[in-house]
């Protein structure tokens, strides 16, 4: 049964979309929560699914992101990574969009190195600093011969480490800017709702427990301890349990 | 050649809290008041509705709400010494913009300072000696007592129908409230909020201690509330998304729930949104302000006359508004001399993550913005200083304003920052985890202000604010003392692992502190040490009122709005009652 399903059966039977556990049998609720969870992280991708179809990266700037993210968040027996979640593609949409561009960053120079207390101080949009530093990094490692995608997860590892640590030029972007700018961006990919184009299937709401976007707690904020089993909702999600995407936000649904 | 428009009695600069209160006392004694916001218009219905006032990216990470630093940003530097660079993305504090200003983002943590505040320099040399001040404090009293502002405070918490409990009524000690509160009139207008389990365990834990907990004070309501003005608040959600979100339900205290519906409808009032007020216009003299210039949404300029001009924008534009139009002299940092930007203060933050057993659910996203836990042992003056080197306190509380996970996804220290060991940390403390919050005084320093920046401008070609901080070494001893209090406050609720928070230096623009500015046209009682008189009356332009946290000659504890309320009745009072029937200074330096 597809989340999506369930949901819809538990309001039709009156459920209201919310079972209450009492905190006094927690296993019980532990265990109904581990059977859902690991239904949904071993769900594969239903007719619904697509491919991303990416608006801003090309074929050698994708390969990078997917390959990275997909170390930054990993997959494990319980609950997918960054690749599962759409990661790559929130990326793509968010360099694609207003933000790749430069919304809310001021931009006017003259531009000069500052303190780490004084931030981000470089003339780039996060569109030019993604793609000067991406390609900055196919080219060294194509130079060496073994492209990062190609790597194993141990040297991916090693190789993102060095560029978090930062001393490393990448075409004018020093590489712990552009690995923070790239970790910045999985955590969002991984968290925002996803009407964004990220946390495919809320994968990671799931995994933490977030329920999302409903708008009341009022009757449940004094039960202490109450484990929720709610299915998450999304900004995005119809009365009736379908999803369906903001026409302003430039983004694929899983 | 700016078009000029039909002359009113008053101006506001800014639409937000200040700027609407103002306006509706003053329409309603009968005055013209045109209100010039820079910000779009915006209202519950239909701007703030839901689902899309629930995304955490656009209004948390992005930033919506904000003043977009595109076009008017703010230089920073830690000390003179350096240049001051563009603060190109918003971090450390989130200046609000549109119709109501920073008022509408707020959490509804509605606070009154100490009784000591008020008198801040006395009292502590009063009780410590001069000695325990370094050489470079440069603390003031303010003008303005808290027995005179209590009227006030009462008048602002009714207005916004803020739910709490008394903890000192006329000195009389309250059971349930927090018994080191300043004495106040009566209660609170409603109840205290439901208590989440993140307040509870904080609770049990702080009691064991010996501490006082308390019901943070809220103008998120718990119960529907119709104000004075016959406005009518609903009772709070929990829905999680408060903190620089706009409320849906109705249930915050803001600009378009408790002032705007009146406001707006009365004939003497006129409101003008896109409107960016580029300066205030002086007569020959230099002692006279004639009105207002400002740009539309197209860049047309208008100027506005008035016969009174009140700066009401966010207190870090009141400090820039009188710079840019020459109001008072600029504070020099080398010679000590000159007011304009002088004791700018910030706030001292910071906290710990209690990571508990997998067994306890704190399910964080059930919370309001002001729903927490706390205590004032160790605020303001609350404790003795005598032998710990350093003046000013801090507030502890459980205060867990949601538990939206982009920004909300603890991990315990030595957790590594990426990679799969991250993602199963994140995985298993989410729901287990809470933040305690230490909060607290900011003292001002004869190196810290804010001035007019050389190189960078704005979208309108005009010089942007430069802000030189950094903060004192007494409030890092502060504020690391009570860093210690609250790691055994968080072992005394069962925490396995508690990281340890408190300030320190250099302050840094990258990672979100506070929103609550201060200082640089602070009120007192020489216009040596002051822009404004004990009313935020310019001394140098006395139809200038420069209204707001902008006048507190440093920070106390708590968070500001209460104070900025309560000082803005006052200022509202003296205006109606003294400067209307003979406009002029209302203080003879």
């Amino acid at each position: 049964m597809t989340d999506l399903t369930r949901r819809f059966m538990l309001k039709a039977t009156g459920a209201i979309g919310v079972s209450l556990v009492s905190a006094g049998s927690g296993v019980a609720a532990a265990t109904a929560q581990e059977s859902d969870a690991s239904s949904s992280g071993a769900m594969r991708a239903g007719p619904n699914a697509q491919v991303s179809t990416y608006l801003f990266l090309n074929k050698d700037e994708s390969s990078f992101v997917e390959a990275a993210v997909a170390r930054l968040i990993p997959e494990d027996d319980q609950w997918p990574g960054a690749l599962k979640a759409g990661i790559p593609n929130y990326i793509d949409k968010q360099l694609a969009g207003a933000w790749g561009v430069g919304e809310r960053l001021y931009r006017s120079g003259p531009w000069q190195p500052g303190t780490p207390a004084q931030g981000y101080q470089l003339p780039f949009t996060p569109a030019e600093l993604f793609r000067i530093s991406i390609d900055a990094i196919n080219k060294e490692l194509s130079q060496a011969g073994t492209p990062f995608s190609a790597m194993s997860p141990k040297q991916q590892d090693a190789y993102l480490a060095r560029l978090e640590t930062g001393g490393k030029d990448l075409g004018g972007v020093p590489s712990n800017v552009f690995f923070a700018h790239l970790w910045e961006c999985t955590i969002e990919g991984f968290f925002s709702d996803p009407v964004y184009g990220g946390n495919r299937d809320m994968v990671a709401w799931r995994m933490i427990g977030f329920p999302g976007a409903y708008a009341s707690y009022y009757d449940l904020v004094d039960q202490h301890g109450i484990k929720i089993n709610r299915a998450p909702m999304s900004i995005g999600e119809g009365p009736h349990g379908g999803m369906h995407v903001n026409p302003g936000i430039p983004a694929k649904l899983p | 050649m700016a078009q000029r428009l039909k002359h009113v009695d008053v101006v506001t600069i800014g639409v937000g809290l200040t700027g609407s209160l103002t306006a509706l006392e003053l329409a309603k004694a009968g005055l013209t008041v045109v209100g010039l916001e820079r910000g779009a218009p915006r209202f519950t219905v239909p701007d703030f509705q839901s689902p899309a006032v629930h995304d955490e990216l656009r209004f948390s990470i992005r930033k919506a709400m904000m003043q977009d630093n595109v076009k008017e940003a703010i230089t920073f530097r830690n000390s003179s010494d350096e240049t001051a660079l563009p603060i190109r993305r918003w971090a450390s504090f989130l200046p609000g913009t549109g119709l109501g200003g920073s008022f509408v983002h707020w959490n509804g943590q509605t606070f009154r300072f100490q009784v000591a505040d008020f008198i801040y320099k006395s009292h502590i040399e009063q009780r410590y000696g001069k000695k325990i001040l370094d050489p470079d404090l440069t603390i003031q009293d303010w003008g303005v007592t808290y027995s005179e502002l209590e009227p006030h405070y009462d008048r602002f918490e009714y207005l916004l129908g803020t739910s709490g409990k008394a903890g000192n009524i006329k000195g009389a000690i309250q059971p349930g409230g927090n018994p080191l509160e300043a004495p106040r009139a009566r209660e609170y207008p409603t109840p205290p909020m439901k208590e989440p389990y993140f307040g509870a365990l904080f609770r049990k834990g702080a009691e064991s201690l010996g501490y006082h907990p308390y019901p943070q004070p809220s103008s998120n309501l718990s119960q529907p509330y119709t104000n004075p003005e016959g406005l009518a608040l609903q009772q709070c959600v929990f829905c999680g998304f408060c903190e620089r979100y706009a409320c849906e339900h109705y249930a915050k205290a803001s600009p378009q729930t408790v002032i705007l519906p009146v406001l707006l409808k009365n004939p003497n009032y006129e409101l003008r949104t896109n409107s960016q007020v580029l300066r205030i216009n002086l007569d020959g003299t230099g002692k006279k302000a004639t009105g207002v210039t400002y740009a539309d949404a197209t860049g047309r300029e208008f100027e506005q006359p008035a016969d009174l001009v009140l700066i009401t924008a966010f207190p870090l534009n009141n400090v820039r508004m009188l710079l840019l139009s020459g109001i008072g002299t600029p504070y020099d940092p080398k010679t000590g001399k000159g007011v304009v930007g002088r004791n700018y203060t910030y706030q001292t933050t910071g906290g710990a993550t209690v990571f508990l057993d997998e067994g306890i659910n704190v399910n964080p996203f059930m919370a309001s913005g002001a729903n927490g836990t706390m205590i004032d042992d160790f605020s303001g003056d609350n404790f003795d200083h005598g032998q710990l080197g350093f003046i000013g306190g801090q507030y502890i509380g459980a205060i867990m304003t949601g538990g939206r996970p982009i920004e909300f996804h603890p991990t315990p220290d030595g957790t590594p920052k990426w990679g799969l060991k991250w993602k199963q940390a994140v995985a298993r403390h989410y729901n287990h985890a809470v933040l305690i919050q230490q909060h607290g005084t900011s003292t001002a320093s004869r190196l810290n202000y804010l001035s007019l920046d050389p190189t960078y401008r704005d979208a309108w070609g005009l010089p942007l604010l430069q802000m030189t901080f950094d903060f004192p070494e007494n409030d890092i001893r502060m504020s690391q003392y009570i860093a210690d209090k609250v790691v055994e406050i968080g072992r005394a609720m069962g925490g396995k692992s508690v990281t340890r928070g408190g300030t320190k230096r250099p302050y840094n623009t990258t990672v979100y502190q506070s929103t609550h500015n201060c200082g640089g046209a602070i009120m007192g009682e020489d216009p040596k040490t002051s822009v404004v008189n004990r009313y935020m009356q310019c001394w140098d332009v006395p139809n200038v009122f420069s209204i707001g946290a902008s006048a507190f000659p440093q920070n106390g504890t708590y968070n500001y709005t209460g104070t900025i309320g309560a000082l803005t009745y006052w200022a509202i009072d003296a205006i109606k009652n003294q400067y209307l029937k003979a406009p002029g200074p209302l203080v003879h330096a």
